[in-house]
């Protein structure tokens, strides 16, 4: 890639942000966010210039949101989803964290796929390349997810 | 592409700064981007500051239009370029001073890898004529050896990738009209009357 990664780049920066948030509580996902945006500085000479950048960073995020949930698996009690940490109630009238809380909530396999294509914007052909599972699988995923949030929203409100 | 009856999250623009102070932060040594840059506001308008790891590579002023001058350094130094105002602090702080009146020379490090040959020798004369004075393209010209090359002067003052750093603004025609300068002829006269309300300006013999 030649052109300047500031204005290339960072013009995906809330979609990565997305992305990072709908997969790891805040903290984490501040840190994922920084990591993806670094290792993408580091590799952008070597990006092809005719190469999808949001869905290169999106991928790039995808393995540091894993990094840290292997980390957290090793460090912490398993479980499936770890906890909210900063309001595990949710905060009332705050309809963005009741989204995230609800992710956090999804089954992982739900969760990734919906952020991915929802969030992410990612053809289902990507997410599944990303997962390491069918198109079909994760078109699947990603609308039970939806179904779950949807419920999960409304038990909510 | 959102979730059927959901908004897309907003993200809030005091978060995204937050996050890129982190990646600024972290952009150092081994990742540290090719080019940094920020914009300082001044009497002339929004000027566009660049350095690499060396020292102050370019300033442009808006009229050169911001998106070009990226592009171009991109292409030119490398495409690793990220907006860093932080460590460009020093440069802003000149910058101010010297539209507040200060007659300090830039002293900080330079990085003059976007001139060469002729051009090059022009600025490096140029560096050292001082504030509150003047000189002409024909004087600059034999400073530098090549009395007839004072076209060629014109060239290198009209392609000074750091003006005011730089101060091609100190040349004039020898006829005594202020000639052409990149940020405008308004810009030159600015400067001009800026650095006289220090002390009458005076013709540099030395330069």
């Amino acid at each position: 890639m030649r052109t300047p990664f500031e204005r290339t780049a960072l013009e995906h920066g809330a979609v990565v942000w997305r992305v990072c948030r709908g997969l790891l509580p805040q903290h984490d996902a501040e840190d994922a966010w920084s990591e993806t945006f670094l290792a993408a500085l580091g590799a952008w000479e070597r990006l092809d210039p005719a190469a999808d950048v949001r869905a290169w960073l999106i991928t790039i995020a995808h393995r540091k949101a894993i990094d840290v949930l292997r980390v957290r698996a090793r460090t912490a009690i398993p479980t499936d989803e770890p906890p909210e940490r900063e309001s595990p109630l949710g905060r009332p009238g705050s309809r963005d964290l009741d989204l995230w809380n609800a992710l956090a909530a999804l089954p992982s396999k739900q969760r990734v796929a919906v952020v991915h294509h929802h969030l992410g914007g990612l053809p289902f052909a990507e997410v599944a390349r990303l997962t390491g599972t069918t198109e079909t699988a994760a078109r699947k995923a990603a609308s039970d997810g939806v179904g779950r949030l949807r419920t999960l929203l409304e038990e909510d409100r | 592409m959102t979730i059927p009856a959901l908004d897309t999250p907003a993200v809030d623009p005091g978060l995204l700064e937050r996050l890129h102070a982190r990646l600024e932060a972290g952009a150092t040594g081994d990742a540290a981007p090719d080019v940094h840059y920020r914009t300082v506001d001044s009497p002339l308008g929004p000027l566009l500051v660049a350095a690499t790891e060396r020292g102050v590579l370019r300033v442009a002023f808006a009229r050169e239009g911001q998106d070009a001058v990226l592009d171009a350094l991109a292409e030119r130094v490398g495409p690793r370029v990220l907006r860093t105002p932080g460590r460009l602090d020093p440069v802003a702080r000149w910058l101010d001073r010297y539209f507040a009146g200060s007659t300090d020379p830039f002293a900080q490090p330079l990085d003059l890898r976007l001139a060469r040959g002729f051009r090059l020798a022009v600025l490096e004369r140029l560096r050292g004529v001082p504030y509150g004075t003047t000189v002409s393209y024909g004087t600059l010209a034999a400073a530098v050896e090549h009395p007839k090359a004072v076209r060629a002067v014109g060239t290198a003052c009209a392609t000074n990738p750091l003006p005011l750093l730089i101060p091609c603004h100190r040349v004039v025609r020898s006829d005594g009209t202020i000639g052409a300068y990149l940020g405008g002829t308004a810009a030159k006269e600015r400067l001009l009357a800026l650095e006289s309300a220090r002390g009458a300006i005076r013709q540099d013999p030395g330069a």
